[in-house]
């Protein structure tokens, strides 16, 4: 990550032992670790902690806030395995991220090329409009959005103005619609980051490849396709990454939007987790530990093969140059 | 939607440019006009997508209840109804979740500041035992997820006894993870010359005071850049304080208390639409105020 830049003095060279000189420096680089100590502490305490916790939690039984739990080794695993809720949570959560995270992309890259190129107009306008929902808060875009998809609302009322509906719907109670509704509203308030993301991805294509380009008659489509697009690649892998790993994280937003319903058809697997360990009128601490560690998982497994194919592509790149 | 709207740009483009040997210079003297007025049109159709929602709601919210959905697609409110937003001010208590909101959000700005400024100028300018480890432990921690990690971090605050305290909910925030405005200290510090931290040393100058007097105050834009990032994640967060809070209605957020509202209130569309724009107003605010820092800071990072 960091260049390493050597320390300030002097490592003592020559026969003392390796074991006295790592003592020797620590003691003297005593201020560097005081430094540290708040991150060290608190990322300690608030993120390894809980990452090695939830693993134990999961082979507990463990009853609402009482004191501790039982240890029943694999029973709760076994048991999720069984929950036709949870595999239910797992598919809603594998639906919204394989729908929402191309629409989120895709749509974003049509919008930055869009903004990116000289002719159009007021393309500062349109940058801060597309990224006002960004800066709002989820839990309550979710709320406002429960009443602007309401039947009576006015997305419903439009819809059957110009005939797209035939009487009125609330896509937010409607099963099978309740999910898409979620991603649909996922992806109006996140579209604007992402555009940011490619806008700054384009700015590092040079303008010269684009004159290059037109010279050779490749204008419009054919220049994206053959010349703008290889180069976004690598851009590409990391912007799905980070649109993939926020597609798992959406609580907020169905929470409050349809908190899972109705009858569980866009329950998450967060509000899951949630509902099994602080919503239940019988709290279960480790069986939504176990959960949580098989939600950990999937969102690790998701994250190295995309670090991997972010390599695959950079290496394809190198050898491009 | 807009990914074919792209591509009959140039095809529009075509169609014009009738005889194919003309073809290659009327492209590159003549723009394709109507393919650019339709890309135009798509882009502002999709503008009006994206602002509908805040122009509804700040209507919705000097409606009469009944307005709201009595009136069609009028957004204009026969006699706005100020007093939405004086209700949900002091009767349904957002003077008191606003209150919680500032102070939680100052807190864990002021917390990750401080933590990932003093982190990121020894990782970022020294090499000391350990530090190999730590990097890997901050990398594989970057994605976790904040509904994995939830359970433990109550536990824990609740055996801290801090559970319905502010600095609980500023520690749960703010405590862990975070690790990317660290690495954005890291980088910045790393590229400031060495002769800083020499030619200070030779003023009799200690570790403390040259990170303080020196270093700290030279690295203000990742300081705004971190501020901004956190002000954002603090002020919309919402599983922890929830969790946090359940049977602490008093230190509710904007965020909590407003979930909180619709469960009590549920026919108070107006109520609700009034402290929805009371909750969004100084996010929103602060973002029109300070939109291209914020736009440079998430393309920064983004870049790092």
């Amino acid at each position: 990550m960091a260049t390493i830049q050597q320390p300030s003095r002097t490592t003592p060279p020559g026969p003392l032992p390796q074991r006295r000189g790592r003592l020797r420096r620590i003691r003297q680089d005593w201020w560097i670790y005081l430094f540290l100590l708040p991150t060290i502490l608190g990322y300690g305490a608030y993120t390894v902690y809980p990452l090695v916790a939830s693993w134990w939690y999961a082979f507990l039984d463990w009853p609402g806030f009482a004191a501790t739990g039982t240890f029943v080794g694999i029973e709760n695993f076994e048991r999720l395995l069984e929950d036709d809720l949870f595999w239910n949570a797992f598919w809603n959560s594998i639906v919204f991220l394989v729908v929402a995270v191309p629409l989120r992309v895709g749509l974003a890259l049509a919008l930055a090329l869009v903004l990116n190129r000289a002719k159009t107009p007021f393309k500062g306008f349109f940058r801060t409009l597309f990224f006002l929902p960004v800066v709002t808060t989820g839990a309550i875009i979710g709320i406002v959005f429960t009443l602007l998809l309401d039947a009576g609302g006015p997305v419903s009322l439009a819809m059957v103005k110009s005939g797209l509906l035939d009487s009125p719907a609330n896509f937010v109670a409607d099963p099978d619609t309740s999910l898409y509704a979620g991603i649909a509203v996922w992806v109006w308030k996140w579209l604007g980051i992402t555009m940011i993301y490619w806008l700054a991805a384009l700015q590092t294509i040079p303008r010269d490849v684009h004159e290059a380009a037109m010279i050779d008659g490749a204008g419009g489509w054919r220049e994206f396709r053959h010349v703008t697009l290889p180069l976004l690649v690598p851009f590409l892998v990391i912007i799905t990454l980070i649109d993939t790993v926020a597609a798992l994280n959406v609580f907020d937003l169905m929470q409050t939007l349809t908190g899972g319903g109705p009858s569980f058809s866009s329950e998450v697997i967060e509000i899951f987790i949630f509902r099994t360990a602080f919503q239940a009128t019988v709290p279960e601490l480790g069986y939504a530990s176990a959960a949580a560690v098989l939600f950990g998982l999937l969102t690790m497994a998701i994250a190295v093969v995309q670090a991997l194919g972010f390599r695959w592509a950079r290496r394809q790149m190198g050898g491009a140059r | 939607m807009t990914p074919p709207r792209i591509e009959t740009a140039p095809e529009s483009g075509r169609g014009l440019a009738a005889p194919p040997a003309q073809k290659r210079s009327s492209r590159f003297l003549r723009r394709p006009r109507p393919g650019q007025t339709m890309v135009f049109v798509g882009l502002l159709v999709l503008a009006g997508l994206w602002i509908y929602p805040f122009i509804w709601l700040v209507s919705a919210s000097l409606k009469s209840s009944s307005e709201i959905f009595g009136r069609g697609l009028n957004l204009f409110p026969e006699d706005p109804v100020w007093e939405n937003y004086s209700q949900a001010w002091t009767e349904v208590g957002f003077d008191r979740y606003f209150l919680n909101s500032v102070l939680i959000t100052g807190g864990t700005v002021l917390l990750i500041v401080i933590r990932s400024a003093l982190a990121g100028y020894v990782l970022g300018r020294f090499d000391f035992i350990g530090k190999k480890p730590l990097i890997a432990v901050f990398l594989i921690t970057f994605f976790l997820p904040e509904g994995y990690t939830i359970i433990p971090i109550t536990q824990l605050t609740d055996q801290l006894g801090l559970l319905n305290t502010h600095l609980g909910v500023i520690l749960g925030l703010g405590a862990g993870g975070q690790i990317a405005s660290t690495l954005l200290y890291a980088g910045y510090f790393r590229q400031l010359p060495k002769e800083l931290e020499e030619c200070a040393r030779l003023d009799g100058a200690g570790h403390f005071r040259i990170f303080f007097q020196v270093m700290f105050p030279l690295a203000w834009p990742i300081t705004a850049t971190v501020t901004i990032l956190t002000f954002l994640f603090a002020w919309n967060t919402y599983l922890l304080p929830l969790v946090f809070t359940l049977s602490e209605p008093g230190l509710r957020t904007l965020a909590v208390g407003m979930t909180v509202f619709v469960g009590e209130y549920d026919t108070d569309w107006s109520g609700m639409a009034a402290a929805a724009v009371i909750s969004l107003l100084p996010v929103i605010a602060v973002f029109v105020v300070l939109q291209r820092k914020f736009v440079d800071s998430i393309a920064g990072a983004v870049k790092q």
